[in-house]
């Protein structure tokens, strides 16, 4: 990045602007070209995945209508609301009211810097990649916290409350499952992780031991709590609280809510596939092309990363909404414990086998695989039940 | 000490085992086929033609058959039928100079049909009324005034008016013909059983 702006500078298309000028406005540009060329596309299409995969399990369609399947139907609603009026209530803290979604937008943006796309496709490999990920989500849990104060209304007061409590106690759990692994690497950095790890399942750190597979869960379970994804959306219970901290929100600064809660849907597989799926580690000397192996990765990355967030609508659509002191229960007295024991033995682990066991990863491998066909056949046994009509294709 | 550290892994394996289960479930969800159509355009036929006979959409009236009594308009609860029937001064027949039904009004009880002699006045199955004006709601069956029906000795023979005869009273016929309440109990108790 920073040689192509100096060839750029070089080249003299600049004028005589002085480099400090050039360096912050490149950066802007490049900022704002990720933003509305990748991180809009791509939360667009993991909203309408959402509905559209909700849908086939509640036997609806799902919308199929605005442009080919409805890929266009995100695009569509954002129009939609950036058309509608921004309605600010008389009684709201108006500067907080106004700031709070930029926030929250601005808590999952931030993760996208040491987001590692492929081995070249990374905006910045910092040597805190984890920690960085970790703390600068905590952002978005202040930007709840606003906009359910700034809203001054008894709702969204309660939404954004739930929603601190929520987020401050699953930061512990989801610091203590990230732990593992950094012991295992000895390295914060995200590309260092990948690095780390194999393209073959064997080598990934999901099974890398049984601590580590747990612990993957544990964080996996902690994400969705953090990021207000059911079965842990009690902060936006649509029930009970009728949108949470986001009630009085309306046209652009809704859509932001929104923006931000499927970005970091997004950014929980993101991390899943970095920190225990290889990221995009694949097999090497089948080609020299730079381009080709990128390109290649980066298909990788997304798979990975997208049977995280599959996971997640399959959740929600699965699982009802727990009380407020179920979920504390759930992290204090489960999740908590059970982050420890996998610290102490990872730990353990590693001094009785330095180079990891040679023998645990396979049978970890087939033992999920075992898993998978169990799973499938409990399917196959619901399908023979019901006798229903099938229907595969996932176009309609 | 050991019995509440039995119960705790109980609780933890019991919420993996649910979930599991769960998951699967829905999981053989989405392989089905969605129940809902995707109406109106994407259906293999036409929803209105799919509804039975008795359905009480909109109303329609067969001018050829409409004899005029004005049983329909007397019959209607909430005045939504306004029709003129004036005779003519040279002829001595009786004519329709205007027979309006205001859709946006109507309750679709299905009275006017029920008393009409020909079977003239009934519901059709379309329900598609949405429109931009109460005005344009307001179906006008008269454009120019025609002689009202004369109901004939025997058998209709005008090849152009029999079809239509017949099709009204295959309408009345619908109504008329009351439901056997012993049938029915006995077919509820089937279905039961």
């Amino acid at each position: 990045m920073q040689s192509f702006i100096d060839s750029l500078i070089a080249s003299g298309i600049f004028g005589g602007l002085p480099a400090e000028a050039v360096y912050p406005a490149m950066m802007f540009l490049f900022a704002s070209l990720v933003v509305f060329g990748f991180v809009l596309p791509l939360v667009t299409i993991t909203i309408w995945l959402e509905r559209r995969v909700w849908s086939r399990i509640q036997s609806r369609v799902g919308p199929n209508r605005v442009g080919p399947q409805g890929v266009l139907q995100g695009l569509a609603d954002g129009v939609k609301n950036i058309l509608k009026e921004d309605v600010v209530p008389d009684a709201a803290d108006r500067p907080l009211f106004v700031f709070a979604p930029y926030l929250l937008v601005w808590g999952f943006l931030a993760t996208f810097v040491v987001i590692p796309f492929s081995s070249a496709l990374v905006i910045a490999d910092l040597n805190v990649g984890i920690l960085y990920i970790t703390a600068i989500v905590a952002l978005s849990a202040v930007g709840v916290l606003m906009a359910g104060w700034a809203s001054n209304n008894k709702w969204s007061l309660l939404g954004g409350i739930r929603s601190a409590a929520q987020v401050v106690s699953y930061e512990i759990p989801a610091g203590l499952a990230l732990l593992p692994v950094v012991l295992l690497t000895g390295t914060l950095s995200t590309q260092g992780i990948i690095q780390a790890q194999g393209w073959a399942p064997w080598d990934w750190f999901l099974f890398h031991s049984p601590f580590t597979f747990i612990a993957a869960f544990a964080f996996y379970i902690s994400a969705l709590a953090e990021t207000n994804r059911t079965p842990f959306d009690i902060p936006e219970a649509e029930s009970e609280l009728v949108a949470g901290f986001a009630t009085e929100y309306s046209g652009f600064r809704f859509a932001l809510f929104f923006l931000a809660e499927w970005g970091s849907l997004y950014v929980t597989g993101a991390i899943m596939a970095v920190v225990f799926l290889g990221g995009w580690q694949i097999p090497t000397g089948w080609t020299n092309n730079t381009v080709v192996l990128n390109i290649a990765q980066l298909g990788v990355f997304f798979l990975k990363a997208y049977f995280w967030v599959f996971l997640a609508m399959w959740i929600r659509a699965t699982l009802p909404r727990i009380r407020v002191d179920q979920m504390m229960s759930l992290c204090w007295k489960y999740l908590v414990p059970l982050g420890f024991v996998n610290l102490v033995g990872t730990a353990v682990w590693m001094v009785i086998w330095p180079e990891g066991n040679a023998f645990v990863p396979y049978l970890m491998v087939v033992g999920t695989l075992a898993l998978t066909v169990i799973f499938f056949r409990r399917v196959l046994y619901h399908l023979r039940r019901a006798k229903p009509e099938l229907y595969f294709n996932p176009a309609i | 000490m050991a019995s509440s550290i039995g119960q705790y892994l109980k609780h933890a394996k019991e919420a993996a085992a649910t979930i599991f289960e769960g998951m699967s479930v829905t999981m053989s969800h989405f392989v089905r086929k969605p129940y809902t159509i995707q109406y109106p355009d994407r259906t293999a036929v036409r929803v209105q033609d799919t509804l039975p006979l008795r359905y009480r959409g909109i109303l329609e009236v067969d001018l050829e058959i409409c004899t005029g009594c004005l049983a329909c308009e007397r019959a209607c609860p909430i005045d939504c039928i306004v029709i003129d029937a004036p005779k003519d001064k040279a002829t001595r027949a009786m004519l329709l100079s205007r027979f309006d039904i205001d859709i946006a009004k109507c309750m679709y009880c299905g009275l006017c049909s029920e008393v009409c002699p020909t079977g003239s006045i009934h519901h059709t199955t379309e329900f598609e009324g949405a429109d931009y004006s109460l005005e344009s709601m307001i179906r006008r069956f008269v454009k120019d005034p025609v002689l009202a029906y004369k109901a004939k000795k025997g058998e209709e023979t005008d090849p152009l008016i029999a079809p239509i005869l017949d099709r009204g009273l295959e309408f009345l016929a619908e109504w008329a013909e009351p439901v056997d309440m012993k049938k029915y109990k006995k077919a509820q108790e089937e279905a039961a059983s």
